[in-house]
């Protein structure tokens, strides 16, 4: 798998390291346990696309967000979100 | 028909013409007291106790594909019970207890093979952490030895001991671990499933749940529609996708594991031999290939099949332990898609849902618990209560705190 970097262009998966999926917003300090359990733990876990974070460790260094799809790894599109 | 060593003359003698089918090709009945979703180890497991010890019989199990097309028929066969954590060691360990007397229970050649599990570490910490869940294991009344390095040349002369990185300096020892025959465990159960009147149910997807006033009604699948007051979900990998029929979000991240089996050599690996400093397992299977397998890819995945990195971090690994590894050639290689839970470890619980049932999470260690996660499940979707040897497995531990976390590494499935 090659990902997309948009500060160094087409590089190989082995140069990123992975955290998880994108979506879930930390809550707010004071928010239920709910919440706090919700985003800590529960995941959609989609077979298709997915907003990941990936980290361009051995490259730019930037945090990125991948979408990919899972069932078949193609990158539908690959930002930065603090760009 | 039982199977037994006149069974097998008589067979000889007549040209093999006389087997029958070990199970049934069942069609979906319009209703059962209880629906297993998921034909795999799990699943099967799961109707053969429901049936044989809980006495109910009017039980489907639904499988997609073909009976153990999944991860039961794709993992490295290895069963041990060397955890440190209680509410694991306890399950693991009458999980050992069932494979001990499988063959007999299910008149089933299951192959088990109890050559020992041997973890090799490398440093004095790693040493120490080894001592530490070894004596955890004797807690629990199960065997476990450390032996230092001389033991474990005597053992496995092959390996690099005096590696400049990683120098071997023993390891732990599970004399009753070892391996068995996957398919043999899926075909197993699913035969005694069969006689006691389980329909299995083959080529059959489930595509809903059906839930009324918060209680499961039956399920939709692609052979028509079923009802049941009690439906088990049992769909390893999958466990998100199927739960979300109902509504519900999982503490799990799908991810692959590969493994890969090398050409056929003379018995050589007696047991399974894990590498301490990198992550790779290794044993023989019977027919001489070697079996190993490492790290899972690290990221989420519903496709069946590795990437190439970690196929050469896999064999940096073996290099690493087992030089002489490099002269051979790798036959096969595959994928398997597993569910990797927020702690690790796995779930056999209710849900909010009355009637519907999650067994869960086994992240790439699920095999060796196939008899027992049958066995606990069984007893809860009967009893509506579960089994004390698999009580610690609570869907409610990630609300509660209670997390079962071998590793220490929080929740982060890609480094479970
Ligand atoms: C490469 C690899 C190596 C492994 N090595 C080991 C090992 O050495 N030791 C060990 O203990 N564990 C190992 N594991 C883990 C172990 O294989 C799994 O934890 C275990 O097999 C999971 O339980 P199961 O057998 O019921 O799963 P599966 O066989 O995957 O069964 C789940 C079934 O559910 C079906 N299903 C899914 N969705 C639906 C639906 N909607 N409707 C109907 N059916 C559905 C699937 O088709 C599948 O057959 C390994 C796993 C892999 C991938
Ligand atoms: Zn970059």
């Amino acid at each position: 798998m090659r990902i997309p970097c948009p500060h160094c262009g087409e590089r190989a998966s082995e140069e990123f390291s992975y955290l998880g999926a994108a979506d879930p917003l930390r809550p707010p300090p004071d928010a239920t346990a709910e919440a706090w359990h919700a985003y800590v733990f529960l995941r959609d876990n989609p077979a298709g696309n997915l907003r990941e974070f990936w980290h361009h460790v051995h490259g730019c260094r930037r945090w990125l967000i991948v979408t990919r799809d899972t069932r078949t790894h193609a990158i539908a599109a690959c930002v930065d979100p603090r760009a | 028909m039982s199977y037994s060593v006149f069974r097998l003359a008589r067979e000889a003698l007549r040209g093999q013409v006389g087997w029958k089918p070990a199970w049934r090709d069942a069609a979906p009945k319009p209703g059962y007291d209880a629906v297993v979703v998921g034909g795999g180890g799990h699943g099967l497991a799961t109707a053969y106790y429901l049936a044989k010890e809980h006495g109910l019989a009017n039980v489907a199990v639904l499988e997609k594909s073909w009976i153990g097309s999944g991860n039961a028929g794709r993992n490295t066969t290895i069963i041990r019970s060397n955890y440190l954590l209680p509410g694991n060691e306890r399950f693991y360990e009458w999980s050992m207890k069932l494979w001990e007397g499988l063959e007999q229970e299910l008149n089933y050649n299951t192959m088990v093979s109890q050559r020992g599990v041997l973890n090799l570490y490398h440093s004095d910490a790693q040493r120490d952490a080894y001592a530490r869940r070894g004596n955890g294991m004797r807690l629990h009344g199960v065997d476990a030895d450390l032996l230092d390095a001389a033991q474990v040349r005597a053992r496995h002369p092959y390996l690099d001991f005096d590696n400049a990185r990683f120098p071997i300096r023993g390891g732990l020892l599970q004399r009753r671990g070892g391996t068995a025959r996957h398919d043999a465990v899926v075909w197993g159960y699913a035969r005694g499933a069969d006689r006691r009147g389980v329909d299995i149910v083959q080529n059959c997807e489930v595509v809903g749940i059906d839930v009324v006033n918060g209680k499961v009604r039956g399920v939709r699948t692609t052979r028509g529609d079923i009802v049941a007051n009690k439906v088990a979900l049992a769909c390893a990998g999958n466990s998100s996708r199927v739960a979300s029929l109902a509504g519900l979000r999982l503490p799990i991240e799908s991810h692959v594991l590969q493994a890969f089996v090398s050409e056929a050599i003379k018995p050589l690996i007696d047991g399974v031999i894990t590498f301490g400093a990198g992550h790779f397992y290794i044993s023989q299977s019977d027919k001489g290939g070697l079996v190993f397998g490492g790290d899972i890819d690290g990221y989420s995945s519903y496709a069946q099949r590795g990437s190439l990195p970690v196929v050469e971090d896999v064999m940096e690994g073996g290099m690493a332990v087992l030089p002489m590894l490099g002269r051979l050639r790798v036959l096969r290689q595959w994928g398997g898609i597993m569910d990797m839970s927020m702690d690790g470890s796995p779930i056999i619980d209710r849900t909010p849902i009355a009637g519907l049932y999650l067994n869960a999470g086994w992240c790439y260690g699920g095999f060796k618990a196939t008899p027992a996660s049958g066995w606990c499940f069984a007893h809860l979707i009967a009893h509506d209560a579960p089994h004390p040897a698999g009580d610690a497995f609570r869907l409610d531990r990630f609300v509660t705190g209670a997390v079962l976390d071998e590793k220490g590494v929080g929740a982060q499935p890609n480094l479970h």
